[in-house]
């Protein structure tokens, strides 16, 4: 840095035509070096991503069949499926999103309609921006220490309530986003025609940030539903169907993690299959979350 | 104030039912808003209650001591402690420079169209699940360090005096250096859209200023715009250390679970996260082991808490 500082005071002042070329031209370079530098860090970025997406396709089509979405998991061998992992997956995120998302939606109100500058709404945000990012395995611990261990067993329940306690940070963070965003002249009309605040926020505010709303919601979504750390001590895994929520329950992650640890052919096979399913499954609940979004920016 | 009355008596049905479902919706709102804040404390004490077994059969010793052994009944969190510390700082010592490239390119240097399409991308990478990472980078990382990385390094480096030691060893592909390279993977894009967006919060009349005199885009970047953000994209960088610290699914594929300091970046070694991803399922409920478990939970989450809390003073204005 102290060299494009010294490039720069130097370069005006240089009255000698071949020392001020000299230097405007290592200052090009440099630029040139540092351009070419970021473009191999963008590139390099995007390799990374292609040969996840790459690995994932190249593995994964080959396990995926029609047995893998019709038959549960079966001992090696005997041609199982992920059907009980998929559709245990699909209830704890679910069940974990409506346990989450009103509560997160509240906190998101509250820090944006009713906090906005008062030392407990500081906190709240603090609190919930570290929750944001705080180590998923964690939440599991937790939940295993309140619901599994106290009740006596692992079950989906404690999936999903561990499932919820990562959803409501980020409903928390883009309810608050949008709600900041919708102007105060569309409040002050409700306002003004008698509405109390909180059919204002209801029926105004809510309906304005919709979209941002829903996004964060989406977002959420795709988070848990590929999170594995928070299900291994809370619904553990199931090798049998069971849709019971007090039983442990299989879900997709916990699965590949097993099987993918394992030294069977055609285990290793179906975890590539259900990483192929999960992984994009989570990346289109991205895209459609960012085009929905697009259109209030 | 004393017209309030008189409104009450134009509109009575408003004026009795607004301040219920006012009050309701406030108290819902708020209640909402002190969940959060008992959430985090619950964590916490919960850690802490069912760590603390193990807290007092070994004491502050509990910290260094670097045995983990289920027969004799000792339990430290030494080693755990040690690979979380230096995979996470290994992992932002790669990935800062190219987060930080990938951001200057998104917001200085790639054509306005380009952008997009290329910051989605990088948003997608992620996205990807943990677990995702750890299968990519045991099926497709792992080999490729044990084949070449790892001998071409102890090849040229192994002789070195000092820093030889680092690279020497058996090259199985999985170990610490190989942990960090993943968890570099997973956190540059975390970093690089943080950056982003603090670069793009720069008053563009800045810049134009330091193009009108003729810098470079290079000066405008070190001189203009790296000043202006310096605390945010630290904040940034926290954001990234506080992530890596505490992912677990990748590095337990990769990192060789072994409880063991070595002295080399190739060996085995273990993180916080991994060992407990690991041991845990293989613990009995009530046993010292557990509690060691979750006492080393505690640590973790004491290290992360104070990561992230510097990440969020240093990024404080983000509304702005």
């Amino acid at each position: 840095m102290s060299a494009t500082n010294a490039g720069i005071h130097a370069s005006g002042p240089a009255r000698d035509g071949a020392v001020a070329g000299s230097m405007s031209r290592r200052r090009k370079r440099l630029d040139r070096l540092v351009t070419a530098l970021c473009v191999a860090a963008t590139v390099l970025g995007l390799a990374l991503l292609a040969s996840i997406l790459f690995t994932l396709i190249w593995r994964g089509v080959g396990g995926l069949n029609l047995n893998v979405f019709t038959s549960v998991t079966l001992p090696p061998g005997s041609n199982g499926g992920l059907l009980n992992a998929i559709v245990g997956s699909l209830v704890q995120t679910l069940v974990g999103t409506l346990i989450g998302t009103p509560i997160g939606l509240m906190v998101g109100t509250y820090l944006a309609e009713y906090a906005r500058n008062s030392a407990l709404g500081n906190a709240v945000r603090f609190v919930s921006d570290v929750l944001l990012s705080a180590p998923s395995i964690l939440v599991g611990l937790f939940v295993y220490t309140i619901l599994v261990d106290p009740f006596g067993g692992f079950s989906g329940i404690a999936g999903c309530v561990a499932l919820a306690v990562i959803v409501v940070p980020i409903v928390v963070r883009t309810t608050e986003d949008m709600l900041q965003l919708i102007p105060i002249e569309l409040r002050e009309a409700a306002v003004a025609l008698g509405a109390p605040k909180w059919r204002v926020i209801v029926l105004i505010c809510y309906r304005a940030a919709l979209f941002g709303i829903a996004t964060g919601v989406l977002l959420a979504v795709a988070r848990v539903a590929g999170e594995t750390a928070p299900l291994l001590f809370t619904s553990l895994g199931n090798l049998n169907w069971s849709l019971s929520l007090t039983q442990p329950m299989a879900s997709l992650p916990v699965t590949i993690y097993q099987y993918a640890g394992s030294a069977y052919d055609d285990w290793v096979d179906l975890a590539w299959a259900g990483a192929l399913l999960i992984t994009f499954g989570v990346l289109t609940l991205n895209i459609v979350a960012r085009v929905v979004l697009r259109p209030r920016r | 104030m004393s017209d309030t009355a008189a409104s009450s008596q134009l509109r009575p049905a408003a004026a009795r039912g607004a301040p219920f479902g006012d009050r309701l919706f406030s108290g819902l709102a708020l209640g909402a808003g002190v969940f959060v804040l008992v959430l985090l404390g619950a964590i916490i004490v919960s850690l802490f209650i069912d760590g603390l077994p193990a807290f007092r059969a070994f004491g502050p010793h509990f910290l260094v001591e670097t045995d983990w052994d289920p027969v004799q009944n000792v339990f430290g969190a030494g080693v755990p402690v040690f690979g979380t510390l230096v995979t996470s700082v290994l992992a932002l010592l790669v990935a800062v420079p190219l987060a930080f490239g990938i951001a200057f390119y998104l917001t200085e240097i790639a054509p306005v169209w380009f952008r997009g399409p290329v910051g989605t991308a990088v948003e997608l990478l992620a996205g990807v699940p943990s677990i995702i990472y750890g299968m990519w980078g045991f099926f497709v990382i792992v080999p490729v360090m044990g084949d070449y990385v790892q001998p071409f390094l102890t090849d040229s480096l192994g002789d070195v005096p000092v820093i030889g030691t680092l690279f020497q060893g058996a090259p199985f592909g999985t170990g610490i250096l190989t942990a960090a390279l993943v968890l570099a993977v997973m956190i540059i894009p975390f970093i690089a859209a943080t950056m982003r967006d603090v670069f793009n919060t720069v008053p563009p009349v800045f810049k134009e200023s330091a193009y009108g005199v003729g810098c470079t885009t290079w000066e405008v970047m070190s001189n203009i715009v790296i000043p202006y953000t310096r605390t945010s994209v630290m904040g940034g960088i926290m954001l990234g250390l506080g992530r890596a610290l505490g992912e677990t699914m990748a590095v337990t594929f990769v990192i060789g679970n072994t409880n063991r300091i070595t002295t080399s970046l190739f060996g085995p070694g273990n993180t916080i996260a991994s060992i407990i991803a690991l041991e845990f399922p293989e613990s009995q409920a009530g046993s010292l082991k557990l509690s060691s478990l979750l006492a080393l939970g505690f640590i973790l989450f004491v290290i992360s808490f104070i990561v992230l809390a510097i990440s969020r003073l240093l990024l404080r204005p983000r509304s702005a």
